[in-house]
C-alpha cells in the first residue's frame, strides 16, 4: 500500500518506518477475497510529482587517518571511510585501499556524514529576495493544507550552493512558511542542483506537513480582521479543520475498501488524512512550552503523532514531556528576543534535551545560518560544558545528522556513515566543532560535488552566471 | 589564589564598588587590539578607566588592584561597530522597539539617546559575552535620513552614552530609493535638496522657513545636519552596490568636507581601490555571501579580506543582521574570516587582523580610534578576560571591566536555564525556584 506512493523500491523501507498506522496486515493478501473497492491508499496517487533524481557518477574513494563522526554518536580517531557506487561501503579503523580507489589522506581532518538541515526555506524564498520570488507562504487563508511546498521551489537559487560548499549540507527540508495554521506540504531534497524541482527530490522522503501555533497566525489573519486572532483561536480553527479531516478520511478509507462513488476529493483533507494515516509527518512551528503542551494534547484527541516542533525555543522547559511523547525539537543554537514567543530562548536548550534524554536537534530557518550549523552545535556544545556537563562531539553531530534525518523519515538510507548508506559525506579542514574549519569535499551518492581546492567543483546558478562575482569563492 | 579570585568573579562582581575604576591585569595571553598578534606574559594596568600601559614587562605601580589572568586571553572590549542595541527590547513588539518611527514628521533630527535604556536584555547579554562599546544607528523609515546615533557602553550602571549624536545615519541604494519615493535618483534629488536647505539654515537660522510637516525638513532636522556638512559629525551610509558606492564617494566633491563611512558595503571589494584613495572607511558585513538583493550581486566573504588588502580600514558591522540583538555574533564573524584565509582564492584575515575589525578598527572607521577598541594607552579602559580564543566558538568572557569598572555577567537567560536545568517540577512550582 505504501509502494504506490514511493517512486522506487529501495526506498519502500525508510516509507514504511514513517507509517506507523501500518499495524494490520496487508488486506490484499493472495488469500483474501478481493476487494470492491482500489484498496487503502490507492483511491488516488499519492506521488504525482514523483523524484527524477538520479546520483552523478564517482569514483570509489577511501579517505584515510582521519577522525570520523559517524552521525550516529560514534567516533573513530585516525579511522578509514571508503566508498563506492553511491553508497557507504565500510567505516572501520583500517581499511586496505581497493585497486582504483581514489585514496585520500584525512590527516588532521575530521570526515562526518553531510550536514541535514529540518528546516529550510531555500527554494520557496530565494535569493534575491524580491517580491517576485516570495513563495514561502500562502497567506490567504489560515488552512492551506492543499499547497505543497515543492511547487514553490526555485531550482537556481543560489543559496543551495552556499549551503553545501560554506556549510557541508547534502539534504534539507524545504517547509512553507508560518504564516497559516496549516502552511501545507514540505518536501525534501537531495542538495545537487537540478533543471527542476523533481530533479532534486530526495527520492522516497515521505511528506511533512507544516503546522504552525502562536503569534504568526493570529497576527496574519487577526491584522486581516477574521479567525483567528487569539490563541484560542487558533487551537479552535487547528480542531474544527482535524474533526473535518477525520470525517474525510471515513470516507475514503470506506471508498477504497468498500467502492461505491469515489468522495470528492479535497487536496487540503488529502494531506491530512495522510497524516492521520501516518504517511505525512508532522512539523509544527510551535516556540512556547505551553502550546506545544496543547498541540500534544490535540494530536492525541485527534489521533495523530507531531514528529517535531520546530524553533521549539521553550522546549527545555518541558523536555520530560517531549520525551514522554515521542516528539522531537528542532532548535537554534542562539537565536532569542526577536519576537514575544522568542524571548525565553536559552543557549542550553538543545543541551538540556541531549541531558534529558529527549530528542533534539539544530535547525537553520536561514539561507545564512545553514551555511554554519557545524558551529551552531558547536555553541551548543560549549553551553553544555558551561553548565556542567560535557556532551561528546559524536553525540553533538547526531543534531545535524541522524536526528534530522529521523525526523524526515529517511534515517534508513541517510543521516549516518553506515554500510550501505548513501554516500553523503563531508571532509572538514580541521575539527568541524571549531570556527576556523571549513568544508574541504563534499560527496552527495558518492559523486563529488564541492571541492575547495577545485574551482570547477563549485556550483554557480544560472541566476549568478554572467554576473558580478560569478564563480567568487562565497 | 588568585585562580580562586577568577572563578568566584561572576558572583562576587555585584559587590565591586563602581568607583573602583583602577586595574591591573597580569599573566595574561594580551591582545592588544591593533592588529597584532597575542603576547605571551601580557599586563595591562588601567589607571582612572583608563588604559596607562599594556605588553609584556609592563609594571604595575604601588597602589594597583591586581588581577592574576592565568595565563588567559586577555583583550579590549569588543567595540561592536554597527549595531541597533539598547535601543529595542523584542524586535516585534513595537512599543518596545524605538530603532525606527515611520510616521515621525522629522528625519535627520532624531536622536537615539532618549531611547538608549541600559536596562535592555539586549546590553545585558552582550556585556556577559565580551561586548564593551557599540555604535547605536537608528533606522531610516521616512526618509533617506535615519537620525544621529551614539556610541554606548554596555556597563551595568544608568550612563550608557558615551558619545550622544556621534554620527548621522543616512540609507542610499535600494532602501533609500524606497524611503525617497521609489528610485535613486529621487533619493539624490532628495540628497541634494535637503544640502540646500542644510545650507539655507547654516547661513541664517533664524530666518530659516520651516514647512512643517510639508517640509522635506525641518528647522530640528536642519539643524542637525549642519555639523554633518561642515565635516564634524560622520556620515554614515547604508550603501551595497558598487555603482552607489561610487556615487556616495562622489558625494565628497559635493560637500568637501563630508566625513563619510560606508555601512554594509557588499559589493565594496569590486570598487576597493576607489574606497581606499578617496579614504573612507567602511563597516562591513562581514559573512553576507548571497546574493540577496540585486545590489548585492557581488556578495562574498572575502569582502572584507580583500577591502582590507587594498588598504581600506573595515571594521565589522551587523547592519540588517539582529543587530538590536546579536553584537556577540561579531566575534563569530571574525572567527570565520580567519577560516577563510585557508581557502585558496578566499582573502581572509590573519587572528590579529580578525580580531582588530571588532576593536580598534570599527573604532577607526567611527573615528575614535584614540579612545576605544584596543589597549594602546590613553584608551577607555575596557577589558575583557576570556576562557580561551575568544574568536573561537563557545569560548566566554569570565571578567569584563568597562571604563575600569568590574561589570557582572549574570543574564536573564542564566536564570531561566537555573530554573530548568532539571525541567521537571519539585516541591513546589517553578515560579518559587529562583
Amino acid at each position: 500500500m505504501i509502494r504506490t506512493i514511493i517512486g522506487i523500491t529501495a526506498a519502500a523501507s525508510l516509507a514504511a518506518c514513517a507509517a506507523s498506522a501500518e499495524d494490520k496486515p496487508s488486506s490484499a493478501a493472495s488469500d483474501a477475497p478481493a476487494p470492491r473497492g482500489p484498496g487503502k491508499g490507492k483511491g488516488f496517487d499519492h506521488n504525482p510529482y514523483p523524484s527524477t533524481y538520479k546520483a552523478y557518477p564517482g569514483v570509489p574513494t577511501l579517505l584515510t587517518n582521519v577522525t570520523i563522526l559517524d552521525g550516529e554518536g560514534g567516533r573513530i580517531d585516525n579511522g578509514a571511510v571508503l566508498f563506492r557506487d553511491g553508497k557507504i561501503v565500510e567505516v572501520a579503523q583500517s581499511i586496505a585501499a581497493p585497486e582504483g580507489a581514489s585514496v585520500i589522506d584525512g590527516r588532521g581532518k575530521y570526515v562526518t556524514p553531510g550536514v541535514i538541515d529540518v528546516h529550510s526555506h531555500l527554494g520557496d524564498y530565494p535569493s534575491p529576495g524580491v517580491q517576485a520570488h516570495s513563495d514561502g507562504n500562502e497567506m490567504t487563508g489560515p488552512v492551506t493544507a492543499e499547497v505543497w511546498a515543492e511547487h514553490s521551489v526555485w531550482p537556481q537559487d543560489p543559496g543551495f550552493s552556499r549551503a553545501l560548499t560554506n556549510g557541508g549540507v547534502t539534504t534539507l527540508q524545504i517547509l512553507p512558511g508560518s504564516a497559516n495554521l496549516f502552511g501545507g506540504r514540505s518536501v525534501t531534497l537531495k542538495n545537487v542542483y537540478a533543471r527542476t524541482m523533481q530533479g532534486m527530490k530526495f527520492p522516497g522522503a515521505p511528506y511533512g506537513l507544516k503546522m504552525a501555533c502562536g503569534e504568526n497566525p493570529k497576527r496574519v489573519y487577526g491584522g486581516k480582521g477574521r479567525m483567528p486572532s487569539t490563541r484560542m483561536g487558533n487551537i479552535a480553527v487547528d480542531r474544527g479543520t482535524w474533526a473535518k479531516a477525520q470525517e474525510y478520511k471515513r470516507r475514503w478509507d470506506r471508498y477504497e475498501e468498500k467502492g461505491g462513488e469515489a468522495p470528492t476529493r479535497d487536496l487540503a483533507m488529502d494531506t491530512l488524512r495522510g497524516v492521520l494515516d501516518g504517511e505525512i509527518l508532522i512539523h509544527n512551528h510551535c516556540y512556547r512550552a505551553d502550546e506545544m503542551a496543547i498541540v500534544l494534547d490535540m494530536a492525541k484527541e485527534f489521533g495523530y503523532k507531531v514528529g517535531t516542533f520546530h524553533h521549539a525555543v521553550e522546549a527545555y522547559k518541558i523536555a520530560d514531556l517531549l520525551k514522554a511523547n515521542g516528539t522531537c525539537a528542532a532548535v537554534w543554537a542562539d537565536w532569542w528576543g526577536f519576537k514575544m514567543e522568542s524571548y525565553d530562548a536559552i543557549g542550553e536548550n538543545l543541551a538540556i534535551l541531549e541531558r534529558e534524554g529527549a530528542c533534539g536537534m539544530i535547525h537553520s530557518d536561514d539561507a545564512n545560518g545553514i551555511q554554519r550549523l557545524n558551529q551552531e552545535i558547536a555553541k551548543v556544545r560549549a553551553s553544555a560544558k558551561r553548565a556542567g556537563f560535557e556532551v561528546s562531539e559524536a553525540t553533538a553531530w547526531k543534531w545535524a545528522a541522524i536526528t534530522p534525518a529521523r525526523a524526515l523519515g529517511i534515517d534508513k538510507v541517510t543521516g549516518s556513515l553506515k554500510a550501505g548508506k548513501m554516500a553523503d559525506v563531508v571532509l572538514w579542514n580541521g575539527n568541524p566543532f571549531s570556527v576556523y574549519t571549513r568544508p574541504e569535499k563534499v560527496w552527495i551518492d558518492g559523486a563529488l560535488l564541492y571541492d575547495a581546492l577545485d574551482p570547477k567543483r563549485r556550483p554557480v546558478s544560472d541566476f549568478e552566471l554572467g554576473q558580478p562575482g560569478e564563480g567568487d569563492v562565497k | 589564589m588568585r585562580a580562586l579570585l577568577l572563578t568566584a568573579a561572576a558572583a562576587m562582581s555585584a559587590a565591586v564598588p563602581a568607583a573602583a575604576q583602577t586595574v591591573a591585569v597580569t599573566n595574561a595571553k594580551l591582545v592588544v587590539g591593533d592588529g597584532s598578534a597575542p603576547v605571551e606574559g601580557g599586563t595591562v594596568v588601567v589607571r582612572d578607566g583608563r588604559v596607562v600601559a599594556a605588553g609584556r614587562g609592563v609594571a604595575v605601580p604601588a597602589g594597583v588592584p591586581v588581577v592574576d589572568a592565568g595565563g588567559r586571553w586577555v583583550t579590549p572590549g569588543i567595540f561592536a561597530g554597527f549595531t541597533r542595541m539598547g535601543i529595542v527590547e523584542v524586535d516585534g513588539v513595537s512599543e518596545t522597539n524605538d530603532a525606527g518611527a515611520g510616521s515621525s514628521p522629522f528625519n535627520a533630527a532624531i536622536d537615539v539617546v532618549p531611547a538608549v535604556n541600559p536596562k535592555t536584555s539586549a546590553i545585558t547579554l552582550n556585556r556577559a559575552e565580551g561586548i564593551t562599546r557599540a555604535v547605536v544607528a537608528p533606522q531610516a523609515r521616512g526618509s533617506i535620513f535615519g537620525g544621529q546615533g551614539a556610541i554606548i557602553d554596555l556597563g551595568a550602571d544608568m550612563d550608557a552614552v558615551t558619545k550622544a549624536r556621534a554620527f548621522q545615519f543616512m540609507e542610499y541604494g535600494e532602501t533609500g530609493a524606497a524611503r525617497a519615493g521609489g528610485s535613486r535618483p529621487a533619493a539624490y534629488a532628495m540628497l541634494k535638496n535637503i544640502l540646500f536647505e542644510v545650507r539655507d539654515y547654516a547661513r541664517a537660522p533664524g530666518s530659516f522657513a520651516d514647512r512643517g510637516k510639508d517640509a522635506l525638513l525641518t528647522r530640528a532636522d536642519a539643524q542637525a545636519l549642519v555639523p554633518v556638512v561642515n565635516g564634524v559629525v560622520p556620515l554614515l551610509v547604508h550603501v551595497e552596490r558598487a555603482s552607489d558606492i561610487l556615487v556616495i564617494l562622489d558625494l565628497k566633491r559635493e560637500v568637501p568636507g563630508l566625513k563619510l563611512v560606508l555601512v554594509g558595503a557588499t559589493e565594496g571589494w569590486t570598487v576597493a581601490r576607489q574606497i581606499a584613495a578617496a579614504k573612507v572607511p567602511v563597516l562591513a558585513s562581514a559573512l553576507a555571501d548571497l546574493p540577496a538583493s540585486f545590489e548585492q550581486l557581488a556578495a562574498t566573504q572575502s569582502n572584507i579580506g580583500r577591502l582590507q588588502a587594498a588598504g581600506v580600514t573595515v571594521g565589522i558591522g551587523m547592519i540588517n543582521d539582529d543587530e538590536t540583538r546579536q553584537a556577540r555574533l561579531v566575534k563569530q564573524y571574525a572567527g570565520n574570516l580567519v577560516a577563510l584565509g585557508k581557502l585558496p582564492g578566499a582573502a581572509g584575515l590573519d587572528w590579529g587582523q580578525a580580531f582588530a575589525s571588532i576593536s580598534s578598527k570599527p573604532a577607526e572607521a567611527m573615528g575614535m580610534g584614540g579612545e576605544f577598541g584596543s589597549l594602546r594607552p590613553g584608551r577607555r579602559g575596557d577589558v575583557v578576560v576570556w576562557d580561551g580564543d575568544p574568536l573561537e566558538i563557545g569560548t566566554a568572557a569570565v571578567r569584563v571591566w568597562i571604563d575600569g569598572v568590574e561589570q557582572p555577567l549574570t543574564t536573564r537567560q542564566d536564570k531561566l536555564k537555573e530554573r530548568y536545568f532539571d525541567p521537571k517540577e519539585g516541591a513546589l512550582p517553578k515560579a518559587y525556584e529562583r
